[in-house]
């Protein structure tokens, strides 16, 4: 016996089927084409995909410094107002930012785990996603937090302290550094 | 500025799918619904009518640029003028605001706003990545784009802070599919318990399916008029229509990263965005108290544009104490945890007190049997319509579709559209729509008034 629960609904897929021809009147008479607009929708599958030149800007060292196991930051010089995901130009001032390297550890600000997600990653559910806060730093980071049982997420998870760890084949993404628990 | 009319309104059925229509002719279902309820042919109305403002979402979904002179072109107002609005979640609340400023600024007397949006298009988590292309796509979006886990961010942080339950949660969920059930419009009326809202599957935890809106094909249009205007379609309707009127608009804005959310202090907070019923001594103390324990303003946990829209739209209508001054509001509850965050930020009440007043019963309809205990009566009853959690968020039309229940509402007409005047809210003599796009970024709010 599995303890499956009993499916009540055939899961919807996007196969479909190829099909060259439909029911269409053979005789154009005035009832037949009335009788058109009473027809069910023909609903088509029409795929469509893109590559983007996407360019990071003026946030482009940020990639290179997560690339190297460096976490960057932006700071306003005049102000110290830091940022713990960069920002070209501060939101006050109006003035550019410097860069700033951002301490390796912080805490859980607030989190959520993903049991759904976007199509894109929807293979990788349930992942956790957090906000961290660093010392020093005025703003939140996003990142994913792994080491932790995401069946078992808990409002004491807000508070925990983690470190970053980056990936050794960079992929040039936000995801090269992720969080996993630290020692307090 | 002139004064603005709400005329009228009309909405299409609101469905997972409308495979048996295009967007034009979706919108228009919306748009001859309205003609029929004001008792004019089309061509009546295109002598009358100034131009429109179309909104939409999403060029993704519908996959088709220029949607919005597709819709003008449909419905035969050309060559009149036009134009496409586009801001999140709020895309239809902002066309609202857009056609009302078309018209008390002396540029049309009568003027369309019309929304739709085709989620249907594509399959549900496709749909959730299109949404997520609205979070920062350097930052935000690769590292595992997905609204409800956005949401579900700032309520994780709400409850920690305030002690919010997934319970006072699940009292949101149950009142709107509850209202829905008397709603024809609506999508999904339900008859649910606590207990099934808390064991749907979880999203993203700590929100289960339930306190999560999902994705529709619909359309909604309002008629926005000039009292010159409304005189010329009273003069074409051959009779006297109702009078409601739009007394305000208020509007803000809100960081796209949540991470870059800025925290004021107590005396900022103070000075730029408390709301009038939050300024005696108990409020003032309450606020140093929870300064005092670190709370960050707006943080995760709040909307700033919310609140700054609250603001604008109170002062502009005259209105010091909200939940006293307002019979209803129709707001933005994607999710049951934004509904509880727009509470605060409209002062229904204070900051971090969303979750008990969600469970108090304030909220809810006075006519409806809910199967809850609540502690404390109807006040102001939020969502009547069932909100865009039971009705459906066909995004472009959403915030339209709350005007339109709106207008209804204030019309005393509820029962002649939906059959039946379960969710008439009684004496209905003024009310706020609230449109809101993710994560806060741009919140409108518009109020509406009955003129006896």
């Amino acid at each position: 016996m599995s303890d499956k629960p009993i499916k009540r609904k055939m899961e919807e897929t996007e196969e479909g089927t190829t099909l060259f021809n439909v029911p269409f009147p053979t005789e154009l008479t005035p009832e037949a084409l009335q009788s058109l607009k009473n027809m069910a929708p023909i609903i088509v599958k029409d795929p469509y995909s893109i590559t983007y030149i996407h360019s990071y800007g003026q946030d482009s060292p940020w990639f290179a410094g997560v690339a190297n196991k460096v976490l960057l930051g932006s700071r306003q010089p005049e102000t110290g107002y830091t940022y713990a995901t960069p920002r070209g130009h501060d939101m006050y001032t109006g003035k550019e930012n410097d860069w700033v390297v951002l301490p390796q550890e912080g805490r859980v600000h607030t989190f959520t785990v993903c049991h759904f997600g976007s199509e894109t990653f929807l293979s990788e559910t349930p992942f956790v996603l957090v906000l961290v806060e660093f010392e020093g730093a005025d703003t939140l980071f996003l990142g994913r937090l792994l080491g932790v049982d995401p069946n078992e997420a808990t409002l004491d998870w807000i508070g925990m302290k983690v470190k970053a760890k980056f990936r050794r084949l960079s992929k040039f993404k936000p995801t090269d550094v992720y969080f996993v628990p630290a020692e307090e | 500025m002139r004064t603005v009319y709400a005329v009228a309104g009309g909405v299409s059925k609101f469905a997972k799918a409308r495979p048996d229509k295009t967007f034009p002719a979706l919108v228009k279902e919306a748009y001859d619904y309205m003609l029929n309820d004001l008792g004019l042919e089309h061509p009546q109305f295109y002598e009358i009518v100034d131009g429109s403002v179309v909104s939409y979402f999403s060029d993704h979904f519908a996959r088709q640029v220029m949607a919005g002179i597709m819709v003008q072109d449909y419905l035969g107002l050309l060559p009149k003028p036009s134009h496409r609005v586009e801001g999140g979640g709020a895309t239809g609340g902002i066309c609202f605001q857009e056609a009302y400023k078309s018209v008390a600024s002396g540029d049309m007397d009568v003027a369309l706003a019309m929304g739709f949006e085709v989620m249907s298009y594509v399959n549900t988590w496709k749909g959730n990545e299109f949404i997520a292309l609205a979070s920062d796509t350097n930052f935000d979006y690769p590292v595992g784009g997905f609204y409800t886990g956005y949401y579900a961010m700032m309520v994780t942080r709400h409850m920690k802070e305030f002690g919010t339950t997934v319970e006072q949660l699940a009292h949101v969920s149950v009142k709107n599919h509850t209202n829905a059930l008397y709603n024809p419009y609506a999508q999904k009326g339900l008859r649910l318990t606590i207990e099934e809202v808390l064991n749907s599957p979880t999203v993203s935890w700590p929100l289960t399916r339930l306190n999560v809106c999902v994705m529709s094909d619909g359309a909604a249009v309002v008629l926005l008029a000039s009292e010159e205007g409304l005189a010329k379609l009273e003069k074409a309707a051959g009779r006297s229509l109702p009078k409601v009127k739009v007394s305000a608009i208020g509007r803000g804005t809100g960081a796209m990263r949540m991470s870059d959310r800025p925290h004021q202090s107590y005396e900022d907070f103070y000075r730029y965005n408390a709301l009038p019923n939050e300024m005696d001594e108990d409020s003032r103390a309450y606020y140093k108290e929870l300064w005092a324990k670190g709370f960050r303003y707006p943080g995760v946990h709040s909307f700033r544009s919310g609140r700054m829209a609250a603001k604008q739209a109170y002062e502009r209508a005259g209105i010091i104490n909200p939940p006293e001054e307002l019979d209803f509001v129709e707001l933005h509850d994607a999710y049951t945890s934004s509904e509880i965050q727009t509470y605060e930020d409209m002062g229904l009440c204070r900051y971090g007190e969303g979750g008990p007043f969600a469970a108090s019963g304030k909220t809810f309809m006075p006519t409806v049997d809910y199967g809850l205990d609540l502690p404390e009566p109807s006040q102001i009853p939020v969502n009547p319509s069932g909100g865009l959690i039971a009705c459906g968020h066909p995004i472009g039309a959403t915030g339209l579709m709350q005007a339109v229940f709106a207008i209804w509402q204030l019309q005393h007409r509820i029962k002649d559209h939906f059959g039946n005047d379960t969710l008439q809210v009684p004496n209905a003599k003024r009310g706020a729509i609230h449109s809101h796009a993710g994560t806060g970024t741009y919140v409108t709010i518009s109020i509406l008034e009955r003129e006896e």
